[in-house]
């Protein structure tokens, strides 16, 4: 289905002080695909992420999400289809209450107020946070933070999931009941990570940045064996593909 | 920083007290606020020197605090703290005013201990009934009773983003303001020219940080106006509670209770 | 810079230009309320009606990083104290007079509510106090025309220096207003304005400094954030003609009502003259302090009388001892309604006592 399809073209992003963050990166996804962006700091990931849900405005290229080209005019749209993520779980709890956090998005695209009531409670059951409505968001680990942040998200329905960090700062157990709720996601996802093991896990396709240019776009098994890219993109193997640290066995 | 986190400590503490179960916190807000406005307003309403005629009003807080299980310690030991201010300006008054308006036995009491008892009174009525207001009612839910009640949304909206953000910038505060006093040895190292750049650099942290939220905000729908606030139901319940206090306390402004009981003990005893 | 207004052992300070509900008549307290309420009405529809929504978060959290910067403390050089900044001046700096004075409002609220700071009716008056003056006054007609719309580093300085100072002065020129028109505390009009203006000019000299200092940190690394307001302003502009006849109407308005209460009630003002000057006769006492605020009176005397009409009743020449006697005649007669007073008020206390543990274990019992 077309409004489910993510695709840049020839994207060109320039910030006011001159430096050139995104330098022509093309790419498309299509519905249901796995994709993880991966490069170093500085590599553009950021900066390409607040393009697709309209943030940035391209200096040069477009972006569409569907056939709808990300401007302001459908800013409204784009932003029903595609739930943003951020690293930063803080900054997206602003509301007093993880219920009224969640029901946020609902409630300002004009649902009904019994209906927003069902939107809540299956984006809070969809990431296990049911038992945490009533919670004001200082009260909540950086765990279950991580995940009311994903379920104010969830809450509007979205058809694409932009995720930035998902993973940073949890304790492994946080970080394992993370992946296992990612996995189960039937939506389009698009994750920017540091942390390769767990695009390995969940993504089926990765896309390097780096220096705001694409330099790699295909399967995980394929790139992550291609030591000599990764090591020029700042970057290394996932570690449960790396041999074993005790007895140097290959993985 | 002790302070920082002494100060955070006790908005959680107050806010976790807000969260449990009794008669009184299952009163609609807007009844509560109500209550509390019309107490202090007719506490403040006292003349400087009278002080029998205030006692009684200790039954408020007293029944409030009883009926909703707060722990009567933790409002006591706030109230500890009396406002610098107030204690050393009252003073002033036994200083400045020594007309002997009563006399106990043979010891004369002026009119300035009189009005400096009346004020530290008066001080522990008012803001100990501000503290028992947010334990039975919590912060979130007073701001939105104000809304109610017709504060401007755009206020009320702040309240509650202010109330919500304290605890992730005192956070950062803290963490910064340690660091500093680390490496501080001694006071000389706790001046203005470590102080500035620390708090510019907190300030420019807090700027971004505001800028992320508005993307976060935008991105969820957001156009400006927040959607209208939660409705609450005000019934029986909370008629009863404001008609019931605001009588009896119409009758304790217009009656000296103190001075009534006083006479009908005292009357009785002779 | 402001003392602190929460329990900690570093603060030294004690004065502070917090107003409390112990110090305040109903009428002063009523009127500075629906002052700050009508300002905080007109600020609220200003933001609303500017449709930047990016004001929404940042007043939020300026007002929480404002609330976290008051509680960490710097020494003063020289002195030893320590302080803290107020974040007035800061905050009209970077979000405009309006957005300011919200900001500046709902941190004293949650410090009203929280921190037992004054109590709820006082707090009319602090939001006046330290509101209006730093975000309609010295920001608007101090700052503003000395900083221009570009800062460099001195003028910008300056500009801070200026508007502290002038807006704490005026802040603490409220205080002493509000507390003397009240006529709670004893404390007459000038000694008390005597005390504070210099303390707070002190304060101001700091608060300014800090101030300066940290703009134009943030300048340095972000001109933006400074300098967008500036010329935001500079091109909406609300004409500071508007901005003036709308504080003069505030300050006509009220000034008026609290003279009229004060002219009602001379004995607010000259009341505590007059104690202390028949007070000293009587008593006879020669301590330094009734010698100075005698040495004051005198002085006092013979200067115009900016709160008082008229007189309620002209000082007639009556004798130390007539004065006393009449003294002693009215206390009589109060003597034995005061004593059943303090006899029932103690009982009372009890009684209240009584009621609320009563209570207390009766609704402990049912689910226990």
């Amino acid at each position: 289905m077309s409004h489910h399809v993510v695709e840049a073209r020839n994207l060109r992003h320039v910030y006011a002080d001159g430096t050139v963050a995104l330098d022509g990166v093309s790419f498309r996804i299509t519905h249901g695909e796995s994709v993880g962006i991966i490069g170093a700091n500085g590599a553009g990931k950021s900066t390409l992420l607040q393009h697709l849900n309209g943030h940035l405005s391209a200096t040069d290229g477009e972006v569409r999400i569907g056939d709808i080209p990300v401007v302001k005019g459908t800013l409204r749209e784009i932003r029903r289809s595609v739930g943003m993520v951020f690293q930063d779980a803080d900054d997206q709890l602003f509301m007093p209450t993880v219920r009224d956090d969640v029901a946020f998005g609902p409630r300002n695209l004009g649902i009904p107020p019994h209906d927003v009531e069902t939107c809540v409670a299956d984006a809070l059951e969809q990431v296990g946070a049911a038992h945490l409505c009533d919670r004001p968001p200082y009260r909540l680990s950086g765990g279950e933070k991580k995940r009311v942040a994903i379920a104010t998200v969830l809450s509007m329905t979205p058809d694409i999931l932009v995720m930035d960090e998902p993973t940073s700062g949890l304790d492994p157990h946080a970080r394992r009941q993370l992946i296992a709720i990612l996995k189960n996601f039937q939506h389009t996802k698009i994750i920017a990570s540091h942390d390769l093991d767990m695009i390995l896990e969940v993504c089926s396709r990765i896309v390097i940045l780096s220096d705001g240019s694409v330099m790699a776009d295909g399967e995980p098994g394929h790139i992550f064996n291609n030591s000599e890219l990764l090591a020029e993109c700042r970057l290394e193997m996932p570690l449960s593909m790396q041999g074993c640290p005790i007895c140097s066995r290959p993985a | 920083m002790p302070s920082i986190a002494a100060a955070v400590l006790e908005i959680k503490q107050l806010d976790e007290l807000a969260r449990c179960d009794s008669p009184i916190h299952r009163l609609d807000a807007r009844a509560k606020v109500l209550v509390a406005i019309i107490f202090c307003g007719t506490v403040m309403s006292f003349g400087t020197h009278d002080l029998s005629a205030l006692l009684p009003f200790f039954i408020f807080p007293a029944v409030m605090i009883a009926r909703s299980n707060l722990p009567p310690l933790f409002i006591l030991k706030k109230m500890a703290f009396l406002c610098p201010f107030v204690f050393i300006v009252a003073l002033f008054n036994p200083a400045l005013d020594r007309t002997i308006v009563v006399h106990l036995g043979s010891v004369g009491i002026s009119g300035g201990w009189m009005s400096f008892f009346s004020i530290v009174v008066r001080f522990f009525l008012t803001a100990g009934t501000a503290l028992v207001l947010v334990g039975v009612t919590g912060f979130v839910a007073i701001c939105q009773a104000l809304e109610q009640m017709g504060v401007p949304q755009v206020f009320a909206a702040q309240l509650l983003f202010l109330y919500r953000y304290i605890f992730v910038l005192a956070e950062e505060g803290k963490r910064m303001s340690s660091a500093r006093e680390l490496r501080a040895y001694g006071s000389a190292g706790l001046g203005i020219a470590s102080f500035s750049p620390m708090i510019g650099y907190l300030l420019l942290r807090t700027w971004s940080r505001a800028e992320r939220i508005h993307m976060a905000m935008r991105a969820r729908g957001f156009d400006g106006a927040f959607q209208a606030p939660a409705t609450s139901h005000f019934g029986k319940a909370e008629m009863m509670h404001l008609i019931g206090w605001t009588m009896l306390f119409a009758f304790m402004r217009a009656e000296n209770m103190s001075r009534l009981l006083g006479t009908l003990i005292l009357g009785s005893l002779s | 810079m402001l003392p602190h207004p929460y329990p900690d052992e570093t603060a030294k300070g004690a004065f502070a230009v917090h107003m409390a509900d112990a110090l305040i008549s109903p009428s002063v307290g009523c009127t500075m309320w629906a002052a700050s309420a009508c300002a905080i009405a007109i600020c609220s529809r200003r933001v609303r009606e500017e449709m930047d929504d990016r004001q929404i978060p940042l007043m939020g959290v300026l007002g929480a990083f404002v609330f976290s910067a008051q509680m960490i403390n710097f020494t003063i050089p020289a002195t030893g104290s320590s302080g803290h900044l107020g974040g007035g001046m800061i905050l009209s700096i970077l979000l405009g007079p309006y957005a300011a004075f919200l900001t500046i409002a709902s941190v004293l609220v949650v410090q009203a509510l929280f921190f037992a700071d004054g109590g709820l009716l006082a707090l009319g008056c602090n939001i006046f106090n330290l509101g209006i003056f730093p975000a309609f006054i010295a920001y608007p007609f101090v700052y503003r025309p000395i900083a221009g719309s570009k800062p460099t580093r001195g003028r910008s300085t300056i500009a801070a220096l200026a508007s502290a100072i002038i807006g704490l002065q005026m802040g603490a020129f409220g205080v002493v207003l509000e507390t003397t028109a009240s006529g709670v505390s004893a404390l007459p009009f000038y000694p008390f304005a005597a005390l504070m203006q210099p303390i707070h000019f002190g304060i101001g000299i700091v608060e300014g400094l800090v101030t300066a200092t940290i703009v134009s940190f943030v300048y340095n690394a972000r001109p933006d954030i400074v300098c967008g307001r500036q010329a935001q302003a500079a091109t909406h502009g609300t004409p500071l003609k508007n901005v003036l006849l709308t504080v003069l109407a505030i300050a006509i308005l009220t000034g008026g009502v609290v003279s009229w209460f004060a002219s009602e009630k001379p004995d607010g003002l000259e009341w505590s003259i007059k104690r202390i000057t028949g007070t000293r006769e009587i008593v006879g006492n020669n301590t330094r302090l009734h010698a100075f605020l005698a040495g004051v009176q005198k002085y006092v005397a013979a200067l115009p009388d900016y709160f008082i009409k008229k007189p309620a009743h002209p000082a007639a020449p009556q004798s130390a001892a007539a004065r006393a006697k009449e003294n002693a005649q009215k206390t009589g007669s109060k003597l034995g309604t005061s004593v059943a007073g303090i006899v029932g008020g103690a009982l009372t206390l009890t009684l209240a006592l009584f009621i609320g543990l009563v209570l207390k274990k009766r609704s402990a019992a049912p689910s226990a």
